[in-house]
């Protein structure tokens, strides 16, 4: 019974202690860095967009980024044609299913089903493993399905600005994820300044009506 | 300018005095009690949330796509594409935790204050029922966006119909209208979701409210004041609704809104409780995911669920059935509507009230917040316990206590509602 009792008490806080395994380094991210997001787009298109398309993404809204249309087109695109199409990628489901096994997921909303944490960490935890079919694992996802695509990236940079490439990255999909969070947050203040205001004169008219109550 | 508007009116009211009538019995002529407090927020909350969900729904309706291909990418489509189309699918999202927990509320208002008792028991019965129309809004409504949880949500409830002897499979057959859960399921629910149980709901609610001002509202007190009449016969500590409350119930609505706000404009996902991670995957027949736990607000009876093991009757050659457990599930939203009849307390308000009830009360909250916990996590949250409970796991272990608490509760409270000490009522109200 005692212990019975100890458990209803003191389960709460272990549980907290032993939900994961491995932590995950917090990525830090800021989806106001415009430099930072302009970074992450430029290397999802060359390294990601070949097999992960943004397939609700069109290219013409990421002018949220500082860019122009013209800059969006000839940095940006290369395998579409009008700046309105959404960023789709070339190859086909069967061919992605026949090469890597599964096909690879449209990375649209990654952010928000993985978390920046996630995808973070595991874009950082990538290692040589001669026994995978690829030549490559990953600690945080184990037996991942895709090779390590930023090796070279990896090998041609520090251990620091590495993790600035992948920070940058992480941020532009966390961007992608929700494009319109930036404007949300920034109504929101409004909204609650209205609802402020508001307050101040419906408690007003509520005092001036119960004068009388009592 | 008023005497042509009064005329105007004049002239609309001599032809249809109807809407005059109702006015007044409804809203100017209708006698609150003038001791309402917090609680009494709740009520007129759940109806101004009831309109928010309805208006965002019909928004959410124009660009949506009820269609197994295309409704995942229709959600995203409104969330990008559609100008506002954020804001209008964050008003439903948020909205629909929120009408759970100003309903939640509502109803615990009534279990403080006794308002379920004598004569309000249509009240309450009819409050139930909007309960339990709303879950069914809600489910079906949690299809829609076409998720991992989404599917595999609605494909772990529908199988629970499946458990139903005899007729089970076939019943499940029937609610999914194909072998699993598919594009016909998700056309049928969004009809039901947008249409069916909007209007059951509407219905439902126009009979509480009817039916509560026949019989007048109760108070903190559980004070009759219809007892109590002035000259013109009006109820001495009665004031009327309008403006009285409406007044008061926009400062409630504009401070519910702001709270609103904070969670839909900075977190609209609120750590995954009013939108969860794994829906953000598209729906995948052939993957089930690890840990389907349902959205934050049918947890409790989900727990209730998990907490009684499955039978078999190998005599009667019964293989292992979830099926008392589906049952006990089914009893324990069920059992609310003989809340006037077991209660046997004389008196209605918890302030009048002994020591027997406030613990249960007290008891029965904590028992309910635990099984609300404890859905959300998987069965091994807690880890087991040593090898003397035969290595059981604590967290189902905690759950079927809960479960037991929660019963008992109803159980036994003919039993100490009537043994409770009371203290005397008040003739009047108190402010």
């Amino acid at each position: 019974m005692k212990n019975l009792l100890a458990a209803l008490l003191f389960g709460p806080a272990a549980l907290f202690a032993a939900e994961r395994g491995t932590p995950l380094d917090s990525a830090p991210i800021d989806p106001r860095d415009l430099v930072s997001l302009q970074s992450g787009a430029r290397t999802f298109v060359n390294y990601c967009l070949g097999c992960h398309g943004l397939q609700y993404m069109r290219y013409n809204r990421l002018t949220d980024l500082g860019l122009t249309e013209a800059q969006i087109r000839d940095n940006l695109m290369f395998s579409a044609d009008k700046v309105g199409e959404t960023m789709k990628v070339a190859m086909t489901v069967k061919d992605g299913k026949a090469w890597f096994g599964v096909p690879p997921p449209d990375l649209s909303v990654i952010a928000r089903s993985r978390g920046a944490d996630w995808i973070y960490n595991y874009l950082r935890s990538f290692h040589r493993d001669p026994k995978s079919a690829n030549g490559w694992n990953n600690k945080v996802f184990p037996n991942a399905a895709m090779p390590h695509v930023l090796w070279k990236v990896q090998q041609d940079s520090s251990a620091v600005q590495y993790d600035v490439t992948v920070r940058d990255l992480v941020n532009f999909l966390v961007y992608v994820g929700e494009p319109s969070a930036q404007s949300r947050k920034n109504i929101g203040i409004v909204v609650l300044f209205v609802l402020g205001v508001l307050f101040i004169f419906a408690y007003a008219m509520k005092k001036a009506f119960w004068k009388d109550v009592r | 300018m008023a005497s042509r508007l009064m005329a105007l009116w004049d002239w609309f009211d001599s032809r249809m005095p109807t809407v005059g009538e109702e006015w007044r019995k409804h809203a100017s002529e209708y006698y609150a009690p003038k001791n309402f407090n917090f609680w009494y927020y709740f009520g007129a909350l759940s109806l101004l949330v009831l309109v928010i969900m309805i208006v965002s729904g019909i928004f959410l309706t124009m660009n949506y796509k009820p269609d197994a291909a295309l409704a995942f990418g229709s959600v995203e489509y409104i969330m990008r594409d559609v100008p506002g189309g954020w804001l209008i699918r964050y008003i439903h999202s948020t909205g629909a935790s929120a009408f759970f927990i100003v309903v939640y509320l509502h109803m615990f208002r009534a279990l403080l204050y006794g308002s379920y008792k004598e004569p309000r028991e249509l009240v309450w019965i009819f409050g139930v029922l909007i309960y339990l129309t709303l879950m069914g809004e809600a489910f079906f409504g949690y299809l829609l966006p076409w998720g991992q949880m989404s599917y595999w949500g609605a494909q772990v409830i529908v199988n629970l119909f499946s458990t139903v002897p005899f007729i089970g499979p076939d019943l499940a057959l029937w609610i999914r209208g194909d072998y699993v859960v598919s594009d016909v399921t998700l056309n049928r629910f969004f009809a039901l979701h947008v249409i069916a149980l909007p209007l059951v709901l509407l219905g439902l609610v126009v009979a509480h409210i009817l039916a509560l001002h026949d019989v007048g509202s109760n108070n903190p007190d559980g004070v009759e004041i219809k007892q109590n009449k002035d000259a013109n016969g009006r109820p001495v500590d009665g004031i009327p609704f309008h403006p009285y409350y409406t007044v008061k119930d926009t400062v409630g609505s504009v401070v519910f809104l702001a709270v609103f706000c904070i969670v839909m404009f900075f977190m609209p996902e609120l750590g995954g409780y009013f939108l969860e991670h794994n829906n953000f995957i598209p729906a995948n027949p052939l993957l089930t995911p690890e840990h389907i736990a349902p959205v934050w607000y049918f947890t409790p009876y989900y727990s209730v669920l998990r907490a009684v093991p499955p039978v078999e009757i190998e005599w009667l050659g019964i293989a292992p059935t979830q099926f008392p457990g589906v049952m006990v599930m089914g009893i324990s939203t069920l059992v609310l509507f003989l809340f006037p009849w077991l209660d046997r307390s004389p008196v209605k308000s918890i302030r009048y009230r002994g020591v027997y009830w406030k613990s249960a009360v007290a008891i029965f909250v904590v028992a309910f917040l635990v099984l609300g916990y404890l859905g959300v996590k998987p069965t091994n949250a807690w880890g087991q316990f040593g090898a003397w409970l035969g290595g059981a796991e604590r967290a189902t272990v905690a759950a079927r206590v809960c479960t037991v608490v929660y019963f008992a509760f109803f159980i036994l409270m003919p039993w100490y509602t009537a043994k409770d000490k009371v203290k005397p009522v008040p003739d009047r109200v108190t402010m």
